[in-house]
């Protein structure tokens, strides 16, 4: 009974009318359509050009494993490279085009509660990106026509698209409901979402050359000192895709300088440290979210 | 049980330096049907938006069947149909799928929905588009599944800012004969409009909002009696209008005459009776009088005498 229980509240949430009416409006608009024929297309050039390079390359007779592995990690930069562009602007209007359509005002005068509005707003949206994704897996498929990938890797790096598209997701429906116009809150996300991969990989550098003029000068000796550092680099999708696809000794060669003491993010991988990075941004946007989308008295 | 739906004290709203509501204070008695009257900017939708729990008020309270609407927001979201000035639809959905979101939105079961929505659809006359997407439907019958949406749920409350807004003489006689039955169900309705006439036609007492005071409010015609304090007489007579404006001058009650051709207007500050003895008073110095009336004054009277200060002698 204890159990059933917890399941039919889940099964009630999956099918409440929010995410009911948001699949129908979503998949009724020719689109949803589109966008899905302009991902795959740009994943296939992808995919086209990687795999005519691997191919030239075994006619050479120089093909090895470590060319799968290449063509893997391409694809999967490629498709975050698309997961970030795309997800700002499937999220970031979820709130504000509802404003704009004067339709927000009946919705929130109903008894839905905001925390189930917004998950919901932010649920319909992740599937659309996760049927798009999904869709992208045949392409995957050829790279185990050359071996040398495990499934495992890449049910992994599909769990991390997944964490990706929430938390990019999540961002987008912040701005979306802080934001009176869906043209900004899409510009604020995707200022966000660079600097996620752009900014944190800027400060790290900046930060780098400081430190190092700083050591040049005699201020410190000690490399342990500046490992600090490389948690800009934890925070930015790009490395912790890296990380993932590299089982994180990359990360540990960088922070296995002869040092003082470490910390306990010293000795994490960066995906992890990621994870648990924007696990808590993820949860402040939504608690944000939910908290701006209808007006609540100060206690 | 309060014998009252809504109860506002002291309420006031500001956004930065603008105050749009000043400290109203109004009660609304259960099953009563409110028309609220005010010129654009008055502060209607405002207190509209307060009372369905989409606005916080600045200072004072509101309460909706004794629950206050910030302290139980989600209690009064269950108590209120909320129809607002301008709203949009959900284009790609249709007309039942529409009342379906809206119903489970307020926790119906699906098999209820199911014998309600045709209920209401017959309500509203669009049951011959049940099964059109809503982007189809005119503005009249956006409006007309709009207020079928606000009754989803059985409200005891109707929040109704502008329904006739931009409807075709038509669809506005349609709106009305719906509020109406509405009215017989024994709902408390809300209801702000510009077209005034209509408005008096099916409310028991108005509101007159102005800059965010409310200078007016009470039964239409007690109002009328309070504020139209000077009668407009007309008096059409066969000749001798300036002798009988002479007349007219002498006679104590009578504050001003107007000759407008055949006929006369006189501005009279006395009741029935005095206006009888006039009439007789006329009579009997033997002018031939052709008619005698006293111009009604509608809705729209009693708004501008308010608004323009005209009925300042209370």
């Amino acid at each position: 009974m204890s159990k059933i229980q917890p399941m039919q509240s889940m099964k009630q949430f999956f099918l409440n009318p929010v995410i009911d009416k948001e699949y129908r409006l979503r998949m009724r608009t020719s689109r949803s359509m589109w966008t899905l024929l302009a991902y795959l297309i740009a994943m296939g050039l992808f995919a086209g050009v990687i795999f005519s390079i691997v191919g030239m390359e075994q006619r050479n007779s120089i093909y090895s494993s470590g060319f799968t592995g290449i063509t893997f990690i391409v694809l999967s930069f490629a498709q975050l490279g698309l997961i970030a562009f795309m997800s700002p602007g499937l999220t970031a209007g979820v709130i504000s085009s509802e404003r704009e359509k004067q339709t927000l005002n009946l919705l929130l005068t109903t008894q839905q509660t905001s925390f189930t509005i917004i998950v919901s707003k932010l649920i319909s949206s992740i599937s659309f990106m996760l049927i798009i994704v999904f869709s992208t897996l045949p392409l995957y498929g050829i790279v185990f026509l050359y071996g040398g990938i495990a499934p495992m890797q890449l049910l992994t790096i599909f769990a991390f698209f997944i964490f990706n598209m929430i938390v990019f997701g999540a961002f987008g429906v912040l701005f979306s409901t802080i934001f009176k116009r869906t043209m900004i809150a899409v510009i604020v996300t995707y200022g966000v979402v660079l600097f996620m991969f752009v900014g944190t990989g800027i400060f790290y550098l900046l930060l780098s050359f400081g430190y190092n003029s700083y050591a040049y000068n005699g201020g410190s000796t000690n490399p342990g000192d500046y490992s600090w550092i490389l948690h800009f680099l934890a925070i930015n999708p790009g490395f912790a895709l890296y990380s993932v696809l590299d089982s994180g000794d990359w990360y540990m060669s960088l922070v296995n300088s002869p040092s003082g003491v470490k910390t306990f993010f010293d000795y994490v991988p960066f995906w992890l440290e990621y994870v648990i990075f924007y696990t808590v941004m993820l949860v402040l946007a939504m608690y944000g979210a939910i908290r701006k989308l209808r007006p609540v008295k100060r206690k | 049980m309060t014998e009252y739906m809504i109860e506002i004290q002291g309420l006031k709203k500001t956004f930065g330096t603008f105050h749009a509501l000043k400290g109203i204070d109004l009660n609304i008695p259960k099953g009563t049907v409110f028309g609220f009257v005010g010129p654009n900017g008055a502060g209607k939708s405002t207190t509209m938006s307060i009372i369905a729990t989409l606005m916080l008020p600045t200072e004072g309270t509101v309460k909706v069947d004794g629950l206050d609407v910030t302290d139980h927001p989600h209690e009064v979201r269950k108590k209120i149909g909320y129809m607002p000035d301008f709203f949009g639809v959900y284009d790609q959905l249709k007309t039942v799928e529409y009342l379906h979101f809206y119903g489970g939105s307020y926790g119906i079961p699906r098999k209820e929905r199911e014998e309600l929505i045709p209920q209401l659809l017959e309500l509203v006359n669009l049951s011959d588009k049940k099964d059109a997407y809503v982007d189809s439907l005119s503005r009249g019958m956006k409006q007309r599944l709009c207020l079928a949406r606000c009754l989803v749920h059985d409200p005891d409350l109707l929040i109704l800012d502008e329904p006739a807004s931009g409807l075709d003489p038509r669809a506005r006689i349609e709106m009305r004969e719906i509020l109406k039955e509405l009215k017989s169900m024994g709902k408390t309705i809300i209801i702000s409009s510009h077209i005034l006439p209509e408005l008096a036609e099916m409310v028991d007492e108005i509101g007159v909002i102005e800059h965010g005071d409310m200078i007016a409010v009470g039964n239409i015609n007690r109002i009328q009696q309070q504020l139209m304090a000077k009668r407009q007489l007309t008096i059409k007579t066969s000749s001798r209008h300036e002798e009988l404006k002479q007349f007219l001058l002498d006679q104590p009650l009578v504050q001003g005459v107007f000759i407008d051709g055949a006929k006369l207007e006189v501005q009279f500050s006395g009741q029935d009776v005095e206006q009888a003895a006039l009439l007789k008073s006329i009579l009997l110095a033997d002018y031939e009088v052709i008619s005698y009336q006293e111009q009604q004054t509608d809705l729209e009277d009693i708004f501008l005498a308010i608004t323009r200060g005209g009925g300042a002698e209370q």
